[in-house]
C-alpha cells in the first residue's frame, strides 16, 4: 500500500514535470516546429487510442467504430463555437445555418474573455462527447447484443452511415452539408496575444493538459469496481455473468464512456486542424488507431500513449526523410513520396505478426518501478561481479 | 414502356454490381467459414488485381495480359494468408484479425506509392466495354455478361465443394477445425486453396468492376469489399449460394435507391441493412444454427 502510494506521487511527479517540459518548449521553439505538431497530434492520437483501448483492451469488445464518434465530436465542437459574426461566411451555401449562437461568445459575453474562452471550450468539448456517447447508447442498444467480429463489422458500418449523415445536403443548415466548418474557437485561441505578438504561447500545454484530464478520468474508471468487472467480461463473459455482472449493463457503459472521450477527441482534432469535415473520418483512421492500441499494447493505458507518440513522430516526422528523392543512394531510385508509408506499415506488420503484446503488454509504465527496474540490474551486476570475484578468489 | 427504358439502366446496373459483389463475397464468406477470421484484406487484394491490370495492360496485349492479371493476383492472396495469417493460426482471433487490417494498412500504403496517389485509367478491354442497347436502353456489354459469368462461376464452384476431394476437406475443416486436423485433412493446404479461389474469384471480379468505373485509387477496393461482406454476412457466412443471393440482392436495392435520388445514403443503406440482419437474424439467409456449449 505504502508502495504504491510512493508509485503514485512519482507518476504525479513525472507527468507535472513533463507538463513543464512542454510548457517550456513551446516557449523556446518555433510555432512552426515539427516537435510541437508531433506532441498536439499524438496528444490527441493518445487520448482516442486510450478510449479505444478501454473497449478493446479492458472490456474485450471489438468495436472499429471511433472514427465516427470523432468525427461527431469535430462536428458538435465546430457547430458549437463558430462565432456568429462568422457564421453567414461558413454556411454561405446555407443562409447562416439554424444555429445562431456560440458558447465561447456567449460565455465570454458573461465571464469576460479568458473565462469566456476556458469554459466555453470545456463545455463545447464535453456537450461534443456528450452527443457522442448519446450516440452511442443509441446505437448500442441493438450493437451490442453482438458478438465477436460481428459487432466488428456494425460498429465500422455504424461510422459510415455516421459520415454518410453528416454529409447530406439536408442536414446542410446544421453540418453545411459536404463542405468545411472553420472559424470555430481552436488552439491558437489560448495563446497570450499582447500587442498583436504572441507573449506566451499555450496551444499546445492547454491541449496536453485537457487530454492529461481526460485520460486520467479513463484510468480512474479502469481501476474502480466498474473497471474491475469490465475486465471481469473481457476475461471470461460467462464467468463474469456468474458472479453476478450485468454483463449488458458494464458494456454498454464501456461503449458509451468510450464513445464520450473519442467524441472529446474528437473535438480537440478539430481544434488542432482549425477545420472540421467528415470526409478523413475514414475507417483508415479507426485502423490507425487501432494498429497505435497494439503497438502499446492491448490493455495499457501508458502503452498506448506512448506508442502514439511514436507512431505520429514517427509516420510526420522521424520517417519523413524517406520520402525524400535527395536521400536516394545514386541508382536506386526508390525513395519518393509514399515510401516512408510502406516501410512503416511493414514494421508494424513485423510488431503485429513477431511482438502481438506490443511495446507495454498489460503492464503500466510506472516511474517508481521503473526506477526499481534500474536498481536492480545495477544491483544485479553488482551482485555478479560480486560472485566472479568470489569465485576468483576461492579459484 | 417509358418507365421501363427509364429504370431499366438502375435495374441491370444493380445486377451488374450484385453480381461483382457477389464474386467477392465468395472470398469473405470462404475464408470466414473456415478460418472464422473477417479477411480486411480482401477488399485491397481485389483493388491490386484492379492495379496490376493497369499496369500490365499498358505493355502487354489483353489475351496475355489477363491471364496473368489472374494468376499474380492468385500468388498475392496465397502470400498474405502464407506470411500475414499462417504464424498466428494459434493465436487468439482479435491477433489474426488485427493482422488483417495490418495486411489491407500495407497494401493500401504500397499501392499509394507505386501510384503516387492518383487515379490511373482503367484500360478498356475490347468487347467487354462495347455498348450495346436492351429494351432501348443503352449499357456495356459487360452489365450483361456478369451475371451469366458470375452463376456459371458460381456453379463450378459448389461442384469443386461438392464433389472433390480439396473440396470435402473445405467442408470438413469449416464444420469442425480441431477434428479435421485429427482426421488427417492437410489444413494447410486447404486453407491455401480457398485463398486462392477467393482471390481468383475477386480478380475476376476487378476485372468486371473496373470496366464499369474506370479509375482505379488505392483505397477503391475498401467500400466494395465491405459491402460484399456484408452480403456475405447477409445470406449467412459460410454459405457460397447465400453470399451470391446477398450480393444481388445488395447491389439491386443499391442502385434503386439511387434511381431515388438518395445517392449519399446508398452506401448507408449497406450498413443499416446489416446492422438490421445482424439484430433479427444473425445467423443470415442461409447460416447454419450454431449453439454453444459451455
Amino acid at each position: 500500500m505504502i508502495q504504491k502510494k510512493k508509485s503514485n506521487k512519482a507518476n504525479i511527479i513525472f507527468i507535472l514535470a513533463l507538463l513543464i517540459l512542454i510548457f517550456v518548449l513551446e516557449q523556446t521553439l518555433p510555432s512552426s516546429s515539427m516537435l510541437l505538431t508531433v506532441v498536439k497530434k499524438s496528444a490527441i492520437y493518445a487520448l482516442a487510442a486510450v478510449s479505444m483501448n478501454l473497449l478493446n483492451g479492458f472490456t474485450g469488445l471489438f468495436s472499429l467504430g471511433q472514427a465516427g464518434f470523432m468525427l461527431i465530436g469535430a462536428y458538435v465542437y465546430g457547430m458549437l463555437t463558430i462565432p456568429v459574426a462568422d457564421r453567414a461566411a461558413v454556411y454561405q451555401y446555407f443562409d447562416g445555418g439554424i444555429i445562431q449562437f456560440s458558447i465561447v461568445e456567449g460565455l465570454s459575453g458573461v465571464l469576460g474573455n479568458v473565462a469566456g474562452l476556458i469554459l466555453g471550450v470545456l463545455i463545447s468539448l464535453i456537450i461534443a462527447g456528450a452527443i457522442a456517447g448519446l450516440l452511442a447508447y443509441l446505437v448500442g442498444l441493438p450493437i451490442l447484443r453482438l458478438r465477436g467480429d460481428y459487432l466488428a463489422v456494425a460498429t465500422l458500418g455504424f461510422a459510415e452511415i455516421i459520415r454518410a449523415f453528416f454529409q447530406w445536403e439536408a442536414l446542410g443548415p446544421l453540418t453545411n452539408g459536404s463542405n468545411l466548418l472553420r472559424k470555430f474557437t481552436c488552439l491558437d485561441d489560448f495563446n497570450i496575444v499582447v500587442d498583436g505578438k504572441v507573449a506566451v504561447y499555450l496551444s499546445t500545454t492547454v491541449l496536453v493538459l485537457i487530454v492529461a484530464a481526460c485520460i486520467l478520468v479513463i484510468t480512474l474508471v479502469i481501476n474502480s469496481t466498474y473497471g474491475r468487472a469490465f475486465k471481469a467480461i473481457r476475461d471470461d463473459e460467462t464467468a463474469a455473468e456468474a458472479m453476478g455482472i450485468n454483463l449488458a449493463k458494464h458494456k454498454m457503459m464501456s461503449f458509451v464512456i468510450s464513445a464520450f472521450f473519442a467524441g472529446v477527441a474528437g473535438g480537440l482534432l478539430a481544434m488542432y486542424q482549425t477545420t472540421a469535415q467528415a470526409m478523413p473520418f475514414k475507417s483508415a483512421m479507426t485502423y490507425e488507431i487501432l494498429l497505435i492500441v497494439v503497438i502499446g499494447g492491448i490493455g495499457s493505458v501508458t502503452g498506448s500513449c506512448l506508442s502514439a507518440f511514436i507512431f505520429i513522430g514517427a509516420s510526420e516526422w522521424w520517417l519523413r526523410f524517406l520520402d525524400m528523392e535527395k536521400y536516394n543512394i545514386p541508382g536506386l531510385n526508390i525513395l519518393r513520396p509514399g515510401f516512408r508509408k510502406v516501410v512503416f506499415s511493414v514494421v508494424i506488420m513485423i510488431i503485429v505478426l513477431f511482438f502481438r503484446k506490443g511495446i507495454m503488454g498489460e503492464n503500466e509504465l510506472n516511474i517508481a518501478g521503473f526506477g526499481r527496474w534500474l536498481k536492480q540490474i545495477f544491483t544485479k551486476k553488482k551482485a555478479a561481479v560480486a560472485a566472479a570475484e568470489e569465485g576468483k578468489n576461492n579459484g | 414502356m417509358q418507365w421501363i427504358t427509364n429504370n431499366l439502366p438502375y435495374l441491370l446496373a444493380g445486377i451488374s454490381v450484385g453480381g461483382q459483389y457477389a464474386l467477392i463475397a465468395i472470398g469473405y464468406t470462404m475464408v470466414y467459414g473456415i478460418l472464422r477470421l473477417i479477411n480486411f484484406a480482401h477488399g485491397d487484394i481485389f483493388m491490386a488485381a484492379g492495379l496490376i491490370m493497369v499496369y500490365l495492360s499498358a505493355s502487354l496485349p489483353f489475351y496475355v495480359a489477363i491471364p496473368l492479371v489472374l494468376i499474380l493476383t492468385v500468388l498475392l492472396g496465397f502470400a498474405v494468408e502464407r506470411v500475414a495469417y499462417k504464424p498466428l493460426r494459434k493465436a487468439p482471433r482479435m491477433s489474426v484479425m488485427i493482422s488483417a487490417i495490418g495486411v489491407s494498412y500495407l497494401i493500401q500504403n504500397v499501392a499509394l506509392y507505386i501510384t503516387g496517389g492518383l487515379s490511373q485509367m482503367y484500360p478498356s478491354i475490347p468487347w467487354l466495354s462495347d455498348t450495346v442497347t436492351v429494351l432501348g436502353a443503352t449499357t456495356k456489354r459487360v452489365t450483361i455478361i456478369t451475371p451469366f459469368l458470375t452463376i456459371i462461376l458460381i456453379v463450378l464452384l459448389v461442384q469443386l465443394i461438392n464433389r472433390t476431394k480439396i473440396g470435402m476437406g473445405m467442408r470438413a475443416v469449416s464444420k469442425d477445425f480441431e477434428t479435421s486436423l485429427l482426421m488427417g485433412i492437410k489444413i494447410d493446404n486447404v486453407i491455401s486453396v480457398t485463398f486462392i479461389i477467393g482471390s481468383f474469384l475477386a480478380a475476376v471480379g476487378s476485372l468486371l468492376f473496373f470496366t464499369n468505373y474506370t479509375g482505379v485509387t488505392p483505397t477503391v477496393g475498401a467500400l466494395p469489399g465491405i459491402k460484399a461482406f456484408v452480403a456475405a454476412v447477409f445470406g449467412g457466412i459460410g454459405s457460397v449460394p447465400g453470399a451470391v443471393i446477398g450480393a444481388f440482392i445488395i447491389g439491386i436495392c443499391e442502385n434503386i435507391i439511387k434511381a431515388v435520388g438518395w445517392t449519399v445514403f446508398s452506401d448507408a443503406f449497406t450498413f443499416a441493412l446489416l446492422i438490421f440482419i445482424l439484430i433479427f437474424k444473425p445467423t443470415g439467409l442461409f447460416g447454419e444454427k450454431t449453439t454453444d456449449k459451455v
